[in-house]
């Protein structure tokens, strides 16, 4: 992938630099090449959408609605950017974070909260968008996505899968283990790694010495490490992943370099381990921001346009908002549904112990 | 001095790097954050970053580390972030750390403290309310012990880290906040295996450990009310389980009511039922009963008072011993 005639940084991979400007990297534009100014501007609006549903979701915590909300401010690109490169069947396993993946995965705002609400432990139905519920346990994802890779080709599906997960995920056995699998198994999936820095206060110095996007290498799984706050550029190199991945070629290990611009989750207080000048660097690199003055400078961002956007934003906000103030508590009872599939007496008499209980505690 | 758990055991861990410069810390987030809970606060400015150790994302990798740590004459001190992060680093501590010993005819020793908070009641999402003290409590080689108080949270975290054999040392999330006065300068009341009688009482015995504690203290003192008198123990080890002193209160009261968080199948209420039993058959006037957490993965935090053992739930049970 390194392009001999040109002495322009090849790596990370970047076609629109922070202040707008197109990269001139031919290979890499190619993939992006039916990117054309409707497209752009969607995904332009996916981006400010996101961060709205962020912002609103991490409002809702602070006045008590959320119990706990995991901010993925600052990683629009990188989410968004890859999710566009999924086709509907493909499938995708998450950790936490991927709220904008979610999105764009056709998950409607309404569904987004539950989890952190504390009235399920699921917010969407996997089966319907082709992507997990959040996965809490750090890395066991990227197992998952290789395992039903291998069963799709198995089954002569043309699919791919797509594992996310972060920095500090690389240092566990289970993203180890998955990719010594899906190199011996040559299984369809797309290891992506959002790389923002932190896995919570632990810079990612603490997990590698190396560029992360290397740990590929000694799989013998291609490794290609992008700008994550450019969205066109994740577009690209996830698109050509899939792609192999869906024709027979493999596994491809993808390093998005990005930023946690908020707390690891509102639980966190991040100025304990960080500086202010930490995040100012990263400012200046907004994700949204350099999308807008790509649209700015190609005559795309008529005020119109804007507006439509803006309201877009607003309304799903709002939506999110209601369906989470309004997100009743679960029936007690409710708590032995489905640990089976099938019936279990235990549950049953459990079920049947804890309703008497209940009834005993109503009486006055 | 009045101190919560957390800080308890934050001067408890400095207590023991003063006195041994073996002992380290291993954990995630332990650094500049202090740990999630606070708990190692401030011990990295003090001891460096080579006796408090961030490290990489990984738990097979810390305890394994760690137990090649102690190989060499360490004695570390590990910190899983939460409760439901220990499996990963399950086979490390089951498989290799608690047999070392046996394994080499008792040539080797891994004196480990492997510190999990664990337990529910703090409205957290999934895999950071669990009750794994079974799983340890069933291998043989480990010692398993959960504080209930700042002041043993204190004493028996140097103990643990003096101990030889290697320790799970299970903190009640829920009691971190939670304050009292802590005599740092005295020595432990208690040798680490043994339970501890909180109140006095001759109708019924209720027995707790972690976080039920408190709860069942709170039952104790409604049932002083309505006139009956409750002995509370709070087991604190886990395994070895001080037999003598919960059937020496049986043989009392006569009744036995446990509690804990965990489920209540195959749980340790399971064990001790069993052994007081054995012991106190004669004395028994009714069926040893258990109040836990259902049989279900933790719920989520919207019902976990539901699961949560409550007052309301123990007096239940003592209400059917007593009429037994
Ligand atoms: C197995 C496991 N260990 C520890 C944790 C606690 N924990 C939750 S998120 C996190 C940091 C993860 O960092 P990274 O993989 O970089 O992803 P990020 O949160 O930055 O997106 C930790 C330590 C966990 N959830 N799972």
């Amino acid at each position: 992938m390194v392009s001999k005639k040109s002495d322009k940084q090849t790596y990370p991979v970047q076609l629109v630099q922070p202040d707008g400007r197109r990269v001139l990297d031919r290979e890499h534009a190619a993939l992006v090449a039916d990117t054309d100014g409707a497209r752009l501007r969607q995904l332009y609006e996916d981006l400010v959408v996101t961060r709205r549903i962020d912002v609103e979701a991490t409002a809702l915590q602070r006045q008590g609605q959320l119990g706990l909300w995991p901010p993925l401010y600052g990683q629009e690109a990188a989410q968004v950017g890859s999710a566009h490169a999924l086709h509907p069947d493909d499938y995708a396993f998450c950790s936490y974070r991927e709220t904008a993946v979610a999105y764009c995965r056709g998950v409607p705002p309404e569904q987004l909260t539950a989890l952190w609400r504390g009235v399920a432990h699921h917010c969407w139905d996997p089966n319907q968008v082709n992507m997990t519920n959040a996965n809490i346990v750090v890395g066991s994802q990227g197992l998952h996505a290789t395992g039903y890779a291998y069963a799709a080709h198995l089954d002569g599906a043309d699919i791919a899968t797509i594992a996310y997960f972060g920095d500090g995920a690389t240092s566990e056995g289970d993203i180890a283990e998955a990719l010594g699998f899906a190199a011996s198994w040559s299984a369809p999936v797309v290891f992506f790694c959002q790389n923002n820095q932190w896995a919570i206060s632990e810079p990612v110095a603490v997990q590698s010495t190396v560029p992360l996007v290397r740990r590929a290498d000694g799989y013998g799984i291609p490794g290609v490490q992008v700008d994550g706050n450019d969205v066109l550029a994740v577009l690209a190199v996830t698109r050509r992943a899939v792609e192999r991945a869906r024709t027979g070629g493999g596994p491809t290990f993808i390093e998005a370099l990005t930023y946690r611009m908020g707390p690891h989750t509102t639980a966190d207080d991040p100025t304990r381990y960080r500086t202010a000048a930490d995040t100012e660097y990263w400012e200046h690199r907004d994700p949204i921001e350099r999308i807008r003055l790509l649209l700015d400078r190609e005559g795309l961002l008529d005020p119109e346009f804007a507006q439509r956007v803006a309201d877009t934003a607003d309304d799903i906000a709002r939506r999110l908002r209601t369906a989470t103030v309004e997100m009743p508590d679960p029936d007690p009872a409710s708590m032995f549904d489905h640990v089976y599939a099938t019936d279990h007496p235990l549950m049953a008499e459990q079920a049947q112990q804890f309703s008497a209980h209940l009834a005993e505690g109503a009486q006055p | 001095m009045i101190t919560t758990f957390a800080a308890a055991l934050n001067t408890g861990l400095r207590r023991a790097m003063d006195d041994d410069t073996k002992v380290v810390l291993l954990g995630e987030d332990i650094g500049k954050l202090g740990g999630v809970f606070r708990v190692t606060d401030t011990l990295q400015k003090d001891f460096g970053d080579n006796r408090v150790i961030d490290t990489p994302l990984a738990e097979s990798g810390i305890v394994g580390t760690a137990f090649g740590m102690a190989l060499r004459g360490y004695r570390p001190v590990v910190e899983i972030q939460f409760d439901g992060f220990v499996y990963p680093a399950f086979d490390q501590i089951v498989s290799q750390v608690a047999k070392i010993h046996y394994r080499t005819g008792g040539k080797v020793t891994a004196p480990l403290t492997i510190r999990i908070p664990f337990g529910g009641g703090i409205g957290a999402v999934e895999h950071h309310s669990e009750s794994p003290e079974v799983y340890f409590a069933h291998t043989a080689g480990l010692r398993v012990v959960a504080p209930s108080t700042p002041a043993d949270a204190y004493s028996m975290i140097r103990q643990a880290i003096s101990l030889d054999d290697p320790v799970v040392f299970f903190e009640p999330k829920r009691r971190y906040w939670d304050k009292a006065d802590v005599d740092f300068e005295g020595e432990p009341d208690l040798p680490l295996h043994k339970a501890r009688v909180c109140t006095h009482g001759t109708d019924a015995t209720v027995l707790a450990y972690g976080g039920t504690v408190a709860t069942a203290l709170a039952a104790a003192k409604i049932a002083a009310e309505e006139g009956h008198s409750l002995e509370v123990i709070d087991l604190r080890s886990l395994s070895p389980i001080d037999v003598d002193t919960i059937a020496e209160s049986v043989d009392k009261t006569g009744r036995l009511v446990i509690v804990h968080e965990a489920p209540v199948f195959a749980g340790l209420g399971a064990e001790i039922a069993a052994r007081v039993t054995e012991r106190c058959f004669y004395q028994l006037e009714a069926p040893v009963l258990r109040v836990g957490g259902y049989d279900i993965p933790y719920p989520p935090a919207k019902l976990e008072k539901h699961h949560l053992p409550d007052p309301d739930r123990i007096l239940a049970a003592v209400d059917r011993c007593l009429a037994a």
